[in-house]
């Protein structure tokens, strides 16, 4: 104790700042670095066995993809089977099928759920009232904090035979839907629910960067004559563009994920045709079927595409548009 | 549609009226003060209109499961509930609040989140503050570790393959353990501690504090804001998880709250045992769910205004960086 002790007040004698930086990056530097940081090591230790273990070994454990595997077994599974599982979802047209509703259903929530929190934070932008934005802002962010559970809960219910929409669509055009059973209404019934969920909270990082943007701008836009409209397309717009790109790359990043915890809640055999994901796909396969390695390669050519599309999405925003997330 | 409509309508009128005011009026202030003109006027009531419609839209779901969880179900099956509760009844809240299976997985909810939480926080704020050292070796190999897993991760088979051979299936490790760190609010709390002072942490060294006494007697009690927000956060999230106990729970006493609404809206279950006659079960079904939503959703309402406060002050941090 008394020696360690020491250590610190050496370190920082022997390392005046300014030349902090140097001596460190040197090859060899380590066993220095060790001696002055041990302990800021040890606070790393637990984080790394962490990503280590639930992070790392499943990425390694996507060999069984290609392996055969026993339950129980090793989780890199038996004995090398090579393509076979990856030629068999190819050959699959339910995955097809999985994979044609990923992407419409990933168009979509682009479509509608990405553009809507940004018109939401300028409309709230807008307001003249503070305490009436705080009001509006503090109900629209609720979903947010609700378990995927409930809001489950909630869309069943509302499109239920006596739920609301049924209530408006008797009132209206005489006529009722089997919104939760009938395929042809699963994605209005996903994206409007989504759209429900999400716009709140999404306007949350533009409203950050709305409160960024410099005041004086307005007003030389204002002396140049623009109206609130044009200053809204030439001083707002351009302000909080790197966010829209970034989340826009985020968003793109998420594309393949689409919904896997709420569409496993709402969805049901009748509706599958359009209902069912690559993610609640390999879900049935993998876990309800216990086709371990089958779905695992599904996962995995999920993955890639999904690292695929960040990574281009980073790369083209970069070039086009000089942001990128990294 | 309206609104861009509107918008348009308000360009024309409004350019007019700027051109003409604008030579005389050249400061923003008292434009605003001067007569506004009729287009923006019509913009602002079309812009408050709409908004008030996203507030009722937003509320209506809640309401309505309200409203259902204290009406009759002859009333929920006509499909004549909407805002108010039709055929007064308590009669639900007591079969719910009286089934002991709900009260145990909601105690096993509180457990999970505390648990989970403080696991949580634990290994997310010993990692961020030695990530935030500019001058540590091996930093950017560290960082590099935790953001490669935001845009790869193993998949939900290789996970399940590990968590069973791990042997917690049915334990409470299987669900606070695997999402233990966020590396979104890792890269937070990162970027927080980065923007301390360091002249603090220096003095204290030369004080003779090693780096642990600097972390626990001199920059934790500087960082109380940003441990309550990365607190919500963490305790928000696993508060509403029901996945992790999904896939890995078999064990009915094990389950969080959330499973036992999973699977009452699943139809696996009816409240508890006692959920009415039989011949009726399928209809009383969305009155004792919507009661069960109400009562899960109870705490999240308690703590949402703080919670909402923090959550914003946390994001807004986040995005300092950018």
């Amino acid at each position: 104790m008394a020696m360690r002790l020491e250590v610190p007040p050496e370190a920082v004698t022997t390392n005046p700042p300014g030349s902090k930086d140097k001596p460190r990056n040197k090859p060899g530097g380590w066993k220095l670095a060790i001696k002055r940081d041990w302990r800021l090591y040890t606070l790393v230790l637990l984080p790394l066995a962490y990503f280590a273990i639930f992070r790392y070994l499943p990425m390694a454990g996507n060999v069984i993809a290609f392996r055969q595997f026993q339950p129980g077994g090793s989780i890199f599974g038996e004995k090398w089977v090579g393509l076979k599982y990856v030629t068999l979802f190819i050959n699959d047209p339910s995955f097809w099928q999985a994979f044609q509703n990923t992407i419409i259903l990933g168009v979509l929530t682009l479509l509608f759920c990405f553009p809507m929190p940004i018109i939401f934070a300028l409309m709230l932008n807008e307001l003249r009232s503070q305490k009436f934005k705080k009001f509006v802002q503090t109900v629209a962010y609720l979903p947010h904090f609700m378990s995927v559970v409930i809001i489950a809960g909630m869309i069943l219910q509302n499109f239920s035979m006596t739920g609301t929409v049924n209530q408006i669509a008797n009132t209206v055009f005489g006529t009722t839907v089997n919104f939760t059973q009938d395929a042809a209404w699963f994605r209005p019934m996903y994206i409007s629910s989504e759209v429900w969920q999400t716009m709140g909270w999404g306007a949350i990082l533009y409203l950050a960067a709305l409160t960024k943007v410099d005041e004086s701008l307005y007003e030389a836009a204002r002396i140049d004559g623009a109206n609130r409209w044009q200053q809204t397309w030439h001083v707002t717009l351009p302000a909080i563009r790197p966010t829209i790109i970034t989340l826009l790359i985020l968003n793109i990043g998420t594309f393949m994920a689409v919904g896997f915890e709420k569409i496993l809640l709402i969805y049901n055999p009748l509706n599958y045709q359009t209902s069912d994901v690559i993610s609640t796909y390999l879900y049935r396969v993998g876990l309800e079927s216990s086709n371990f390695s089958y779905a695992a390669a599904i996962g995995m050519f999920e993955s890639v595409i999904g690292l695929t599309l960040i990574l281009s999405a980073n790369a083209i925003s970069k070039r086009l548009a000089g942001t990128s997330l990294w | 549609m309206v609104k861009g409509a509107t918008v348009k309508g308000t360009t024309v009128k409004e350019t007019a009226v700027q051109e003409a005011t604008a030579p005389t009026a050249d400061t923003g202030v008292l434009l605003k003060d001067m007569k506004v003109s009729r287009g923006m006027r019509v913009f602002r009531v079309a812009n408050l209109v709409f908004l008030l419609v996203v507030v009722f839209l937003t509320m209506y779901p809640f309401l309505n499961i309200l409203a259902q969880s204290f009406s009759s179900e002859g009333f929920i099956n006509a499909g004549q509930v909407n805002l108010f509760p039709l055929g007064f009844n308590t009669q639900t809240y007591q079969l719910i609040l009286a089934d002991s299976v709900f009260w145990r997985n909601y105690g096993n909810t509180v457990l999970y989140t505390v648990v989970a939480t403080a696991i949580s926080m634990v290994l997310t704020t010993s990692f961020a503050y030695a990530i935030a050292k500019k001058d540590l070796k091996g930093r950017s190999v560290f960082i590099g570790i935790a953001v490669f897993t935001m845009f790869f991760n193993g998949g939900l088979i290789p996970n399940y393959v590990l968590i069973t051979s791990l042997g917690m299936r049915d334990t409470l490790w299987a669900v606070v353990l695997p999402n233990a760190i966020s590396v979104f609010n890792l890269l937070i709390m990162k970027s927080f501690f980065e923007n301390m002072p360091r002249e603090l942490e220096e003095a204290a060294a030369i004080d003779g504090l090693t780096q642990y006494g600097v972390l626990f007697k001199v920059v934790l009690p500087l960082s109380k804001a940003i441990v309550a927000t990365m607190v919500l956060f963490y305790a928000v999230a696993n508060w509403n998880s029901w996945f992790q106990a999904f896939l890995y729970l078999d064990n009915p006493d094990l389950f969080p709250v959330t499973i036992y609404l999973r699977n009452m809206i699943a139809g696996v279950t009816t409240a508890g045992s006692a959920g009415g006659t039989a011949e009726n079960v399928g209809q009383i079904a969305a009155n004792i769910q919507s009661v069960t939503i109400v009562l899960t959703i109870i705490p999240i309402l308690c703590v949402y205004p703080f919670v909402q406060k923090y959550f914003f002050s946390g994001v807004m941090l986040g995005s300092v960086k950018e």
